[in-house]
């Protein structure tokens, strides 16, 4: 018998298959179509990157408070730094505007402490996000109490205006969705229809009519002397609208509860709301949240319609500022900007979403 | 030690407020009566509010003059016409664009998703930057950045961009000859309808065919030589029953051909893009979706690779891919009424907007446009759940 003591040492991979050249080979030129392929995408790429480039850094205007002040070879985002405080803020009174930082701080600060796993009370986040925070939102934006001068809310506007009216829709969005959904699931035949005639109505119709019918219809349904802020109305049509989409989402999650859950518990003598609000639904809502995102991302992007009922939020007060003969001509730098800052917002959102769906799916694999 | 025996008495029944029946029954008579009562405080509320504006109310003023221009319509259309036409206008517009949509963006979303799966590292990026860019911008600022940043900057009609001699592109719109059609043109269509039907019974008899003796045909390429080659052999045989007319520049316009308003260009172009990536990534999940082992089962039953994709991959994915694939279609008609932002002269637009604002008959326009939009939705969601029934797994 032979006893070979040593390990034979490791050979080094053969030659062509590490490196750069080989990986060059495996994956943009192995076979002739492939490289065709690479090449016309190395084209497309110059053709795109490099105009765009020149436009937006090398030839751009940075600095500057008039048209003058651009070349008008590159982006002038002179542009968008004259205006970017109302971008930000629409038409609020710009002596107020710590109010409205206090709030997006207090904003930042809370999706940052639900973002990072580390953190702890996080339940105790959630309360005070969902009771306290829209209070204390309230109350700094609005003002009239505390010696706080009102601000009305036809000066609300850009990119605090989309933020709200996103958060707000979907933090009343998200009762109206679960009673919903458990209503679609009911065994009592009239709720059942009347939850299902719900949801499809309001999933069935664009939300631009459903703006339209909050800004015209909403006025009729009520008594004459009930006068509703336009921001109101819009949120209502905005929530009603989400309400739907929620409900389809937080159903699916709920579908996905084995039905013995609800079974054990209903052995066990729980009633309804005990089964569904110990049992399935925190079950069930660990698998909605890559959902609940999406739909949020969808709402976040939805909100851009208001500017067709006339209210101001980032895209609307873009929009304004392009026609002010001051700065005319500029369109291709206030869209990129608006576009840069959406991008930003649901770009991160749907990566987190990604994020939450690889660590949840873990456990839940059989 | 007794045991208590736990039996109720003969006789006594549990209050009522225990029996799930009973309970059910009255919360569901309390939904009814609470429902009813606020339907009935919103309709007194309305008529109120209608009487004291001095609102008409009924359908009526569908029979009225309209009296306002639109810019597209694809049947007869003048100020002279009344509110109905008005209506169907902005349904034929909304279609047109809608349909056109689902077209664009099923071909670019399926290239773009396959793409995203190329073994080639930069082609796979690059359709992953396309659909991370495109579905992460809100739809409307798309729209306006092709109509008020790209359309509406293009040069005047006398500084066209000339495409040949037969297309031109300015701040007007795109001009497009137009083909007239000569008598005994109507044979074409005609051969067309038949030459379908034909390969239709053709690739049935080859699937009867392949079943009982093993052999099959080429049947793809067949029917695409007849499908295209007969009517273009009918063509050929009537002598070209068609002239084209060219847009011509006539003083500061073009006249002749086909004229496509820019704010259709701004709307298809922005709708196909967004939704087809919405579509892209419902592709690849769907091929993502089949096992591996259905592609090495194929290979070692040594199919060839377009096989594998043809038989085993494709039908299987398109099970995945069709449920959201009907929602994205009726995501895009349903976006189709953005057009308002712009002024194209959708359902929403014309109907929703002008014609409300001139009738100020709010209740039954609005009550009008969103059951187009619930009946189309419906009509989509029952076919496509008829086609899902036809592919869907048939288990034994």
């Amino acid at each position: 018998m032979i006893h070979n003591k040593e390990t034979i040492p490791q050979r080094p991979a053969p030659k062509g298959t590490i490196g750069p050249v080989a990986w060059l080979r495996g994956n943009l030129f192995n076979g002739p179509i492939n490289s065709i392929f690479t090449l016309l995408g190395l084209y497309v790429l110059y053709l795109l990157v490099v105009p765009t480039v020149q436009w937006a850094f090398i030839d751009a205007n940075w600095v500057g408070d008039s048209r003058e002040d651009c070349t008008r070879v590159g982006a002038c985002w002179v542009f968008v730094n004259a205006r970017f405080s109302q971008f930000m803020y629409g038409l609020y009174p710009s002596e107020e505007y710590w109010r409205a930082n206090i709030v997006f701080a207090m904003f930042a600060g809370i999706i940052a402490w639900m973002v990072i796993p580390r953190l702890p009370f996080k339940r105790w986040m959630t309360l005070f996000a969902l009771l306290i925070f829209p209070v204390i939102a309230y109350v700094l934006l609005h003002g009239g109490y505390f010696d706080l001068p009102r601000v009305s809310t036809h000066r609300w506007g850009g990119l605090m205006l989309t933020l709200l009216l996103a958060s707000v829709g979907m933090i009343g969005a998200l009762p109206i969705g679960i009673v919903l959904a458990l209503g679609r699931r009911s065994n009592m035949p009239i709720v059942k229809t009347f939850c299902v005639i719900f949801i499809e109505f309001w999933r069935g119709v664009p939300l631009i009519t459903i703006l339209f019918m909050a800004s015209v219809m909403l006025p009729l349904f009520l008594p004459s002397e009930l006068n509703v802020d336009r921001l109101i109305r819009a949120l209502i049509g905005l929530t009603l609208f989400q309400s739907a989409y929620m409900a389809e989402v937080i159903r699916g999650g709920l579908q996905a509860i084995p039905k013995g859950q609800d079974e054990a518990a209903a052995a066990l003598g729980m009633t309804y709301w005990k089964r569904m609000g110990l049992i399935v639904m925190p079950q069930a809502l660990k698998m909605m949240i890559p959902g609940i995102v999406n739909t949020f991302i969808s709402l976040f992007k939805d909100t851009t319609l208001v500017m067709i009922i006339g209210l101001f939020d980032l895209l609307g007060i873009v929009q304004a500022a392009l026609s002010d003969s001051r700065w005319l001509g500029f369109s291709v730098e206030g869209y990129v900007f608006a576009a840069f800052v959406f991008w930003i917002f649901c770009f991160s959102m749907s990566r987190y979403s990604q994020y939450l769906e690889r660590k949840l799916n873990t456990g839940h694999k059989h | 030690m007794s045991v208590r025996p736990n039996v109720r008495p003969a006789g006594h029944k549990p209050p009522f407020w225990r029996d799930r029946a009973k309970r059910a029954l009255i919360f569901q008579l309390i939904l009814v009566a609470v429902v009813a009562a606020f339907l009935i405080y919103i309709i007194g509320n309305t008529q109120a509010n209608l009487n004291a504006r001095g609102i008409t109310t009924g359908f009526g003023f569908l029979g009225n003059t309209a009296g306002f221009g639109i810019g597209q319509s694809l049947i007869e259309y003048s100020s002279q016409s009344t509110y109905g036409r008005t209506f169907v206008i902005g349904l034929l517009n909304t279609l047109l664009v809608g349909g056109l949509g689902v077209l664009a963006a099923s071909i670019i979303g399926f290239i773009v998703g396959i793409a995203r799966l190329s073994p080639n590292w930069l082609i796979a990026r690059l359709a992953n930057a396309y659909i991370e860019t495109f579905r992460n911008i809100p739809l409307l600022l798309q729209i306006f950045f092709w109509y008020f940043a790209v359309l509406r900057t293009l040069p005047s009609a006398r500084e066209s961009m000339a495409f040949g001699e037969a297309i031109f592109l300015n701040v007007r719109g795109l001009y497009l000859p137009q083909p007239l059609f000569e008598s005994g043109f109507g044979l074409i269509p005609a051969t067309f309808v038949v030459a379908i039907i034909a390969s239709i019974a053709l690739v049935m008899w080859n699937k009867r065919r392949h079943e009982a003796t093993g052999k099959r045909l080429p049947v793809f390429w067949m029917s695409l030589v007849i499908i295209f080659g007969l009517p273009l052999l009918v063509l050929v045989a009537t002598g070209v029953p068609v002239t084209w007319e060219m847009p011509v520049l006539r003083g500061f316009n073009f006249g002749g051909g086909i004229t496509i308003i820019p704010e259709f260009l701004a709307l298809w172009l922005a709708l196909s893009i967004y939704t087809a990536s919405f579509i892209a990534e419902i592709v690849r999940s769907g091929i993502q979706a089949i096992p591996h082992g259905q592609t090495e089962a194929a290979q070692a039953l040594s199919l060839p690779r377009k096989l594998v994709l043809r038989l085993i991959i494709i039908p299987q994915a398109m099970r995945v891919i069709i449920p959201p694939l009907t929602s994205q279609y009726l995501n895009l008609i349903k976006n189709s009424s953005l057009a308002t932002a712009i002024g194209y002269p959708d359902l929403v637009s014309v109907f929703a907007g002008t014609t409300l604002n001139q009738t100020g008959q709010a209740i039954e326009v609005i009550a009008m446009t969103m059951a187009v939009y619930l009946i189309i939705s419906l009509l989509v969601s029952m076919f496509m759940n008829w086609f899902n029934a036809r592919v869907a797994l048939v288990e034994r």
